[in-house]
């Protein structure tokens, strides 16, 4: 028996060692170990042997079982190791070919620069205030000291709706200022808004556009004055335009609905025909400010003996053309797609001081 | 507002370089605009003298000159007719650039003689349009110097920008003023000595004015001055005109025009041999007609200010004059007007008859109350000195309205109200400076009583008061401070609604859309279309009638927005915008509505992902995705099929929450519109309505509800259903659900089919119900029981059967 047995181990083992596929293992399996294997055979010839020889050849057939379990197993992961790598030698993808399509929205330059402002003017303590676009005469002109026939309505070239003749006609505001107006009639200081809106004038060319955007601001309380008014838009042009030392001056300007006005300046360089913001020795308008007149005050039914405050405003296309180098104001307006993928923003492109205004 | 610096030097003592004077314009609020200072590109044109001109011994029409320089003499061949030997002329070396043509003179030989420069024509020097030679300059002029001074080029010309409520620096004295109130220099005194009248005129001036409107013109004051000699003006006067861009007329003329721009003093001045009898001021009469002096002819409606002789209105009081009273050369006898007009009757008639002169823009801003006389007496003064002549004595109707006024000045308000401390000192001298009175009031030491000067109606109050100490004081020096914050920490500074506006921007850019921003107006023949019944939408005074009316709705705006990217080649558009649409005038006629529009196919073509037209599908997908996106249970939403005209009745529906809350349309957007409109489909679009969400319910805590998973498998059954083809896939899938509310957790429709092997006029539906137990699992016969009243229930409510 011990004969077979080196017999069985010499030629199955063999046979294992040079097999070369799973179903060779297989077949293998059955002759050594099948229910009609030769090993199997031989174990059940062990109950023909006496006793004492019994325990000593079962101990080897069994020896041999495993040895012959192990290999097969041993070779089926060899096997298998190297069917695996010629699989992946065969399989092959081109890497370069283009992805299928993924979703490519933008959010408009006008959008995301409200939003930067927003971010910025929320850190200060601003809420953002809306009001109608389709206003009448008392807020877009009378109650902010602009009667009928000031020269002041001339530079704002109104529209007008056509109305039902009935009533005064109404208009497409002018500015946002009107929505001071209506946060004064609703709300009692202290106050401290922000207005981003869409605004509407008269006028058609390379630089100007009949419907256009501005942020308005209004801070009343008992305390605010010129100095604050400087310290928040200096902070806000530093932050926006992302120029820590950017140069800023204010001039005394008018309009009705502020007293004392100024006009506030950024530090520009227009050397070789190129504009770029900070220290460079020339000046850039961007917005206009200055402290709420008391008749604005007393118009909406504010004491102005006791509350004071200031009020800006500035157009977003403007900020916007100046901070992203956008060189032309109507193509905010034309919807082109390659004008919205090139100036435009991704979605999650979303400003907020902790994370950053812009990229 | 365009002066020299020497027209500001006969005002202002002062020995401020002009870089000094134009920085100090802007920082005190008269923004300087442009400064030309033409002398410094003449800098190297020089007064040559032609010691001998002589004819090119090879040519007509040149002459050879020997220019003296002042240094050495220069040979020069020059072409012009007027070279002669012992003129002044100027002349420029060799490599001088020359600033009419941009052209660098170099030495040449011309016709075999040497030319070393040029003696310079006027056209070339950018000084006149006309060829008329050489410039011949005065016999007198000195040789070697730069020739601008001797022309009066030397003068730099100023442009500032006046703000309205200055109208006295609509003159250049009131300039003046201002700069030596800021500190550079002083204003120099100004005296004008009455000039006697040698006769009474017999012009005399009457107004006919309602008490009601006697501010219509408070003051007129007259005067006629015999034989004078219309001519010419001398050359200083046509110097500083000419300077500033004004062509000189007349003496008379001239005069008018300096004496506004001078001292801010418009005058009129009549030919008076054309009045017929006395000066009238009056209303005019409805239907009046005026030649004025622009060349129009106006018709008067009744609220202008007329000045009229008995035969009719000559003219619009400070607003034009007329044709027919107006000097001419031959005039010899004038008739000087110098009145006061109310500034809102005037700027109501040149808006209304679209008239701008010098004269309607400085009424309507207000003049000095208190110089009309004086300026009289200038005129007069002016008058004589130009075009000689007899003056008559004044003719005075009327009286200047009270401008004394006092205003309370408490010290303490500058710093409270201007953010800097200005001593007291500092304060009175400025306001003294600007012409204020200025006096201790009652209350104290810390208060002024302030009397404004007559020529500053703007100022109002304390506040202006404040203005204008901080802003001769210099807004520079007021320190800047921060913003003190009410909370340590921000609070949100959007609303809710706020918040959702700009959440739906991010979301529909999430979907792969593009942001569109587009006007509000629209054209009206594009806005009926989409709804607009509202005349009142209309605007007045468009721009265009392409942009004539309020929108209805966004859709409109994105469809030709898509059109032009595809006439461009972009055909696949994926547009959106959140703003504003209208419905009427008031504010609650103004909705935010968030707009996405889709056209052509879904994707490029694409080796991985087959691209198909764009469908009503896509734009639902789109408004749902959106009101997932802003928080909403999209689960409650309702689909019906009635969407408006402009959509495609078949292939549109109408999200509802509940009857009465519309949230949403969307679909295939109507072939008829996208012919009107010239855009070529396929386009689908929806409108969302943000304003008509519910709002987000303010809750107690930000906990969500306790998340319980089920520890037992689900199992999925698929169904396929044969129904009538008009049966909504949704009527499917809630009769599913309604099978078993408590173990279905959701049924997906998976496959629509019809074709062969369905019968016309039916579909085949699949859907796939998924099973899930909460409690232990669930047994063969279970999930055989739940199946049967599914079908049964979606047999009951469709009429289905099940497919085999």
């Amino acid at each position: 028996m011990l004969d077979e047995v080196e017999k069985i181990r010499r030629v199955i083992g063999g046979a294992i060692a040079a097999a070369a596929a799973q179903a060779d293992l297989e077949a293998l399996r059955v002759d050594a170990l099948g229910r009609k294997g030769r090993l199997t055979e031989l174990m059940k010839g062990l109950g023909r042997l006496p006793p004492e020889q019994r325990r000593q050849a079962g101990a080897t057939l069994n020896a041999l079982k495993d040895e012959l379990t192990a290999a097969i197993e041993a070779r089926a992961k060899a096997l298998a190791a190297s069917e695996l790598t010629r699989r992946l030698d065969a399989e092959r993808v081109d890497v370069t070919l283009p992805v299928r399509p993924q979703p490519e929205g933008r959010i408009h330059p006008i959008s995301q620069t409200i939003d930067e402002m927003v971010a910025i003017f929320g850190e200060m303590g601003f809420k953002v205030a809306e009001g109608p676009d389709i206003e009448d005469d008392f807020h877009n002109f009378t109650a902010l000291n602009i009667p009928p026939e000031h020269p002041a309505r001339q530079s704002h070239d109104t529209f007008y709706l056509a109305g039902d003749g009935a009533a005064a006609p109404k208009l497409l505001r002018t500015h946002t200022s009107p929505v001071q107006i209506r946060t004064m009639k609703a709300e009692k200081p202290p106050i401290r808004i922000i207005v981003p809106g869409r605004t509407y004038r008269v006028d058609y060319d390379a630089t100007h556009s009949p419907n256009f955007h501005q942020v308005e601001g209004l801070v009343v309380d008992t305390t605010t004055h010129m100095g604050h008014l400087k310290g928040c838009l200096v902070e806000f042009v530093r932050a926006f335009f992302d120029v820590a030392d950017l140069p800023v001056r204010f001039r005394p300007s008018y309009f009705p609905f502020t007293e004392p006005s100024a006009e506030m300046d950024i530090g520009c360089s227009r050397a070789g025909g190129e504009l770029k913001l900070g220290a460079g020795g020339d000046w850039l308008e961007i917005l206009g400010c200055g402290m709420v007149h008391p008749k604005v005050l007393a118009n909406c039914g504010i004491d102005p003996a006791e509350y004071q405050g200031f009020a800006f405003g500035m157009g977003i296309e403007r900020a916007a053309m100046l901070k992203y180098g956008i060189p032309d104001l109507r193509t905010f307006y034309e919807a082109d797609l390659r004008w919205l993928k090139h100036y435009g923003f991704l979605p999650l492109e979303m400003p907020s001081m902790v994370g950053g205004l812009a990229r | 507002m365009k002066f020299t610096l020497g027209w500001l030097k006969t005002h202002l003592e002062t020995s401020a370089s002009l870089a000094e004077i134009t920085g100090k314009l802007t920082m005190i609020g008269l923004e300087l605009e442009s400064v030309e200072d033409r002398a410094a590109g003449f800098a190297p044109f020089i007064v040559g003298h032609v010691v001998e001109a002589k004819r090119h011994p090879d040519a007509d029409r040149l002459s050879v000159c020997i220019v003296d320089t002042g240094r050495e003499r220069v040979q020069v061949v020059c072409g012009a007719p007027n070279a002669r030997t012992g003129m002044k002329g100027v002349f420029a070396a060799s490599g001088t650039t020359i600033p009419g043509t941009g052209m660098q003179l170099k030495a040449s030989t011309i016709r075999g003689v040497a030319s070393h420069g040029m003696l310079c024509p006027a056209r070339e020097m950018g000084l006149s349009d006309e060829h008329e030679g050489i410039i011949d300059l005065p016999a007198d002029a000195p040789v070697g110097q730069p020739f601008a001074a001797v022309l009066g080029l030397d003068d730099p010309v100023i442009d500032i920008a006046v703000t309205p409520n200055r109208a006295d620096c609509l003159g250049v004295r009131g300039i003046a003023r201002d700069l030596a109130a800021a500190g550079l220099g002083t204003l120099k005194p100004r005296l004008v000595e009455p000039v006697a009248g040698r006769f009474k005129s017999p012009i005399g001036v009457r107004f006919d004015l309602a008490p009601d409107i006697a501010n219509a013109c408070p003051l007129f004051v007259g005067r006629l001055i015999r034989g004078v000699k219309n001519g010419p003006s001398p050359k200083w006067l046509q110097d500083r005109l000419g300077a500033i861009g004004l062509r000189p007329i007349s003496a008379l003329v001239d005069m008018t025009n300096f004496m506004t721009l001078d001292v801010n003093r418009p005058l009129h001045v009549f030919d008076a041999d054309t009045l017929a009898g006395g000066i009238t001021v009056r209303l005019a009469r409805a239907g009046e007609k005026v030649q004025a002096l622009n060349g129009k002819e106006y018709v008067l409606d009744g609220s202008e200010t007329a000045i009229a002789d008995d035969d009719g209105a000559l003219g619009l009081g400070g607003v034009i004059g007329g044709v027919s009273s107006g000097c001419t050369e031959g005039t010899t006898n004038v008739f000087i007007e110098a009145a006061l007009f109310d500034p809102v009757r005037t700027a109501a008639t040149g808006r209304r008859h679209q008239i701008v002169s010098d004269a309607r823009y400085r009424f309507e801003r207000g003049l000095d109350l208190a110089a009309v006389i004086e300026g009289m007496e200038a005129a007069t003064r002016l008058v004589m000195e130009l075009c000689g002549g007899e003056p008559s004595e004044l003719v005075v109707t009327g009286k200047p309205p009270d401008w004394h006024r006092s205003y309370a000045l408490r010290l303490a308000r500058i710093h409270a109200l201007g953010g800097v401390d200005v001593p007291r000192d500092e304060a009175v001298r400025i306001l003294a400076a600007l012409g204020f009175a200025v006096a201790v009031a009652q209350g104290g030491d810390g208060v002024l009583a302030v009397t404004p000067p007559s020529w500053r109606g703007d100022v109002q109050g304390e506040a202006d008061l404040v203005e204008e100490i901080v802003r001769i004081h210099g807004y520079e020096r007021i320190p800047a401070v921060p913003l003190p914050r009410d909370t340590a920490l921000p609070l949100p500074a959007l609303n809710p609604p706020q918040r959702r506006a700009r959440d739906a921007r991010r979301a529909l850019a999430g979907l792969g859309l593009t942001e569109a921003v587009t006007f509000s107006f629209m054209s009206s023949g594009h806005a009926a279309l989409f709804g607009a019944g509202n005349a009142a939408l209309r605007l007045a005074n468009p721009i265009s009638a392409e942009l004539d009316m309020m929108r209805p709705s966004i859709l409109p705006n994105l469809l030709l927005a898509a059109k032009r990217n595809a006439d461009r080649g972009l055909t696949d558009a994926g547009l959106f915008e959140v703003g504003p649409q209208y419905s009427n005038d008031t504010p609650s006629g103004q909705a935010l509505v968030a707009t996405a529009l889709r056209s052509g196919a879904s994707f490029p073509r694409h080796w991985g992902a087959p691209s198909r037209p764009i469908d009503a599908l896509d734009a639902k997908g789109d408004a749902l995705g959106l009101l997932a996106a802003l928080g909403l249970a999209i689960d409650n939403v309702q689909v019906t099929t009635d969407a408006p005209g402009w959509y495609h009745p078949g292939r549109s529906g109408v999200m509802r929450l509940g009857p009465k809350t519309t949230l949403a349309y969307f679909g295939e957007i109507h072939p008829a519109v996208l012919a009107k409109l010239d855009v070529k489909g396929p386009a689908v679009g929806c409108e969302v309505f943000l304003g008509a969400l519910p709002p987000p319910k303010a809750k107690a805590s930000k906990a969500r509800p306790l998340l319980r998973l089920s520890p037992f498998q689900p199992v999925e059954r698929d169904f396929a259903f044969v129904l009538d083809a008009g049966v909504a896939a949704e009527q499917v899938i809630k009769a599913a659900k309604s099978a078993d509310k408590a173990l279905i957790a959701a049924v997906s429709v998976f496959d629509l089919y019809q074709g062969k092997g369905v019968p016309d006029g039916k579909k085949s539906l699949a859907i796939s119900v998924k099973l899930q137990p909460t409690t232990r699992t669930l047994t063969d016969a279970e999930i055989e029981a739940v199946g049967q009243r599914v079908v049964a229930a979606v047999i009951k409510a469709t009429g289905a059967t099940l497919r085999a």
